[in-house]
Order: structure tokens, then C-alpha cells, then sequence
């Protein structure tokens, strides 16, 4: 090839691999923005109302005001993502329009199509999305998906889901490399995934893409658990910007992500960083507010 | 010298894909992560990664000073994409007193190429690799923007918008790329690097 080309496989997996060992981050305005990026952030998502808001609130979450990310995308020189909802590929279309360097198509939006997500490769951005189990995520992958992320349950603070859902996929992942090649049929059809992408991970032992965590993180341990569950990196939602000190919470949760092994560090920047976000125990919330059963 | 250690600065970014490289490379490679892992090294690479999450937290965890003093000891360092902004001299593009190691004399330009949606692959002549091309992953890549007397051009761009544009150097033993050589199964960089670090390039 001699001409240069754009939107291939490799610059949209590859981007996710550059934020490996990093912390995404929530932000609502320029100036939650600028805190996350001098906070060591490797990028910020820009959504309307972070998920704790969208759960008291209620009603329709759309995609953001076009303005907002666009002062968002001015604020700063670290990666931009922006959520769109499940299925509405026009949302994704403005998305990329506007410049945004990755698109959720997050369950934490209203969901826009019941039927069928977004058909991602059709895309020159790249897309993460959402997934509570290997099946899902590899369905994602195969709709053209760079990056995937356990759901967790956002907006709570509360960490269990995303725990689940980490040792869901990371233990289906172990089982598939114990299979024999005839086994990883009846594998394929029970996960409800192409048998390509399920060879693929059975040979390679993880998936073809970076797998992030989210939903639910609100400390710098809870950040470092999902790091040894297998995360390659780490989203943070409503628990920085609710908290008491978001500032020193976002630098904390930045090097305990980094240090992930290492009790000595994690118990140093658990320090000193005042009230975390109160947090809804996931157990107690309506069904009907439960965002990582959108979608599957 | 038959097998040289070297690190990969661990703090953020794809790591394990340059460990990896210099593995095949019959390297014997160290994760660094903290100053004390910086003793007994041969050589260093600063792998892709986001340029000021890496660059805040080698400040932040004690790492940016006792990096610039292996360096000036005589560490030779490779640096892709984000490191390649860290071991420039100066950076176009940053944010404000965003640090770097500084051990070429080169003024980088961040995100040159303009956001992810303008991220390329484009093959590359390297002239000291020799022939086929060499396939150059371009993610957010910076770009170097002015070099000093003593760094030597390895590659620029041949023929797209940016045309002409600096993208690999070397000064010394120092070598630095704003594309992925790890991404792809061309192993010339690493052993380029290797080779360096031996004392037979």
C-alpha cells in the first residue's frame, strides 16, 4: 500500500490499545474536563448528565448537545469519546462528524432500536461498547467494535456488577483455551457468537480487542480490583464528580489503576480523599433502572 | 553481549505489545515502573500511550528525574508515538508544562496529523532498514517539526497532506518513531533498537 488509508482495523484497535493502563473519565463541561486531564487522565467521555444523574432524573438520555462536546473537544488535548445510544446510528453519524476520537454506544443512554445495535463498521471513528458476558462482547466485536467494556451498572457506586460481569467474561475466556477445536462448536452456538471470533480467543487466550471495565467504580481499590480481574484499563463514571474531591480522587484512582499490584501505593492515594459518592446498592434498584440489561 | 536487558517504561500505554518485540528480538525484557527498576538496564522504550498521562505520572511517582539521569548516563532509549514526545526536546502542542526527558534535540508536534478519525496507515522508506517498506501505524501520531545538527532523519512522509513531514529519528543511540512499530509483525525497528543497544549499529 502507498497511499496512506484511514479507519482501518489496526488504527481503530490500536487506538484502544494506546489507552491500556489508563483511566477514562465522565466529565459534563470544559472545566470537569480540564480537571480529569490534569488529573492524568487518558481520555474523557463527554455525556449530558453522568449515569448517577440519569438514574434520579429520569426520562430520555440522549446524545450530547453538539455545543457542550465541542467545547469539550476545545478544553483539551487528551482523547474526546461521546456516547450515543444503543442502535441510533445517526447519533453516531453527528458524533463523528463533530471530531469525537471514539463513540460509546452505551446502555446508560435510552435505548433506540431494540433490535439491532449500530453497524459499526460502516464507521471511520471507532467504537466501544458494553458487555456483561463473552457472548455479548464478542457479538459487539463481529457488529465492528474496537473495544469493549464490562457494563458493570452505572451511577450506583456500587462495584458487584461490574465485578460479575469481569469474572463472567474472563472465565468464559479461560474455559474456551481448555476446549478441544470439536468442542468450541457447541461453544459457539451456546455463547450465540460467530465461531470464528470464538476460535480466535480460544487460541489467543483474550479477546481480539482491548477489554476496559466500567460501572460502578468509585475508588482507587475498587480500580485496582477490576485490574486484577483481568481490565486492561479502567472507566470512571459518576464516581469522581460526585465525590467530595474530585481533583484528588481522579489522580488517586489514575495511580492506583497504574499500580494495581502494589497494597503500598493503593492504601497511600486511599488517603485523605474525603466522602466518596454515596451509591445505590444495585440490588435495591427498580429493575426498570437496571442499564446493563439494555441491550445484549 | 549476548542477551541485553531492557525495560518498557510500564506506566501507561501498549506495553505489552513492545515487550513482546523485544522478546523475539532475543531481548530480555523489564517492565519499569518505579526508579530503583531503572539499575541494570541496557536500554529503555517508552511505548505508545496517552503523552501527558505518561509524562504526570513519571513526575508524580519520583520516576522523571532519576529517567533523564540513566539517559544522560548513557542509556539509549527508544520512544514510539507518545514516547517519542517524551523524548523530545520540546513540545508543540501540550499541555502547559507538560515535561519530557529531552534526549533529542527535536520539537515535536502532538496530535499533528489531527484526531482519531484522521489516524492512517501508510508505508514508509527507511533507508537504514533497507527495502520492503516499512508499514507505518499512525494513531494521533505526532509529528517532529524541527530537529538539531546532530539528529539523523530516518523516515518522512511520502505523499499524503503532510507530505515531507519528519516521523522517525535518531541521535546517538537514541532512537524515536511517531508511528507503531509494535502493532505490526515488522520486527526491523525493535532489532534496529537491539542492535543499538549492542553496540553494533
Amino acid at each position: 500500500m502507498s497511499e496512506s488509508t484511514t479507519g482501518t482495523l489496526r488504527v481503530k484497535r490500536g487506538m484502544a490499545e494506546q489507552l491500556k493502563g489508563g483511566v477514562i473519565m465522565d466529565v459534563v463541561n470544559a472545566e470537569q474536563a480540564k480537571i480529569a486531564e490534569d488529573a492524568g487522565a487518558v481520555a474523557v467521555m463527554a455525556l449530558e448528565r453522568v449515569p448517577a444523574d440519569i438514574r434520579a432524573e429520569g426520562g430520555i438520555s440522549r446524545m450530547s448537545d453538539p455545543d457542550m462536546i465541542g467545547e469539550i473537544i476545545n478544553s483539551v488535548t487528551i482523547p474526546v469519546m461521546a456516547k450515543a445510544r444503543i442502535g441510533h446510528f445517526v447519533e453516531a453519524q453527528v458524533l463523528e462528524s463533530l471530531g469525537v476520537d471514539y463513540i460509546d454506544e452505551s446502555e446508560v443512554l435510552s435505548i433506540a432500536d431494540y433490535a439491532n445495535h449500530i453497524d459499526k463498521w460502516q464507521f471511520t471513528v471507532p467504537f466501544v461498547c458494553g458487555a456483561t458476558n463473552l457472548g455479548e462482547a464478542l457479538r459487539r466485536i463481529n457488529e465492528g467494535a474496537a473495544m469493549i467494556r464490562s457494563k458493570g451498572e452505572a451511577g450506583t457506586g456500587d462495584v458487584s456488577n461490574a465485578v460479575t460481569h469481569m469474572r463472567s467474561i474472563g472465565g468464559a475466556i479461560r474455559r474456551l483455551t481448555t476446549m478441544n477445536k470439536d468442542e468450541l462448536y457447541a461453544a459457539a452456538k451456546d455463547l450465540q457468537a460467530p465461531y470464528d471470533l470464538v476460535a480466535e480467543v480460544a487460541e489467543n487466550g483474550k479477546l481480539p480487542v482491548v477489554l476496559f471495565t466500567a460501572g460502578g467504580i468509585a475508588t482507587p481499590a475498587d480500580a485496582a480490583m477490576m485490574m486484577q480481574l483481568g481490565a486492561e484499563g479502567v472507566f470512571v463514571g459518576s464516581g469522581i464528580f460526585k465525590s467530595g474531591n474530585p481533583a484528588e480522587r481522579a489522580a488517586a484512582i489514575v495511580q492506583a489503576t497504574v499500580h494495581y499490584d502494589d497494597p503500598n501505593v493503593i492504601a497511600k492515594v486511599s488517603r485523605g480523599l474525603g466522602e466518596a459518592m454515596v451509591g445505590i446498592n444495585v440490588e435495591e434498584s427498580p429493575v426498570p433502572l437496571r442499564f446493563a440489561e439494555r441491550g445484549n | 553481549m549476548t542477551a541485553p536487558t531492557i525495560g518498557v517504561l510500564a506506566l501507561q500505554g501498549d506495553v505489552r505489545e513492545h515487550a513482546a518485540v523485544l522478546n523475539e528480538c532475543g531481548a530480555t525484557v523489564r517492565a519499569i515502573r518505579k526508579a530503583e527498576e531503572l539499575t541494570a538496564l541496557d536500554g529503555l522504550v517508552i511505548p505508545g500511550g496517552e503523552s501527558t498521562t505518561i509524562s504526570k505520572l513519571a513526575s508524580d511517582l519520583g520516576l522523571l528525574e532519576p529517567l533523564v539521569q540513566a539517559v544522560s548516563n548513557g542509556l539509549p532509549v527508544y520512544g514510539s508515538c507518545a514516547g517519542m514526545v517524551l523524548v523530545a526536546r520540546e513540545v508543540l502542542d501540550g499541555v502547559p508544562g507538560q515535561a519530557t526527558i529531552g534526549c533529542i534535540d527535536i520539537s515535536v508536534r502532538r496530535n499533528a496529523f489531527g484526531r482519531q478519525v484522521a489516524s492512517f496507515e501508510q508505508d514508509l522508506d527507511i533507508a537504514c532498514i533497507g527495502q520492503p517498506m516499512f508499514h507505518g501505524i499512525f494513531i494521533r501520531a505526532p509529528w517532529v517539526e524541527s530537529i538539531g545538527d546532530k539528529v539523523q532523519v530516518l523516515a518522512s512522509i511520502p505523499d499524503n497532506s503532510a507530505v515531507g513531514r519528519i516521523v522517525a529519528v535518531r541521535q546517538d543511540r537514541n532512537l524515536a518513531t511517531a508511528f507503531h512499530p509494535e502493532l505490526t509483525d515488522d520486527r526491523r525497528i525493535h532489532s534496529l533498537f537491539v542492535d543499538i543497544v549492542k553496540g553494533q549499529a
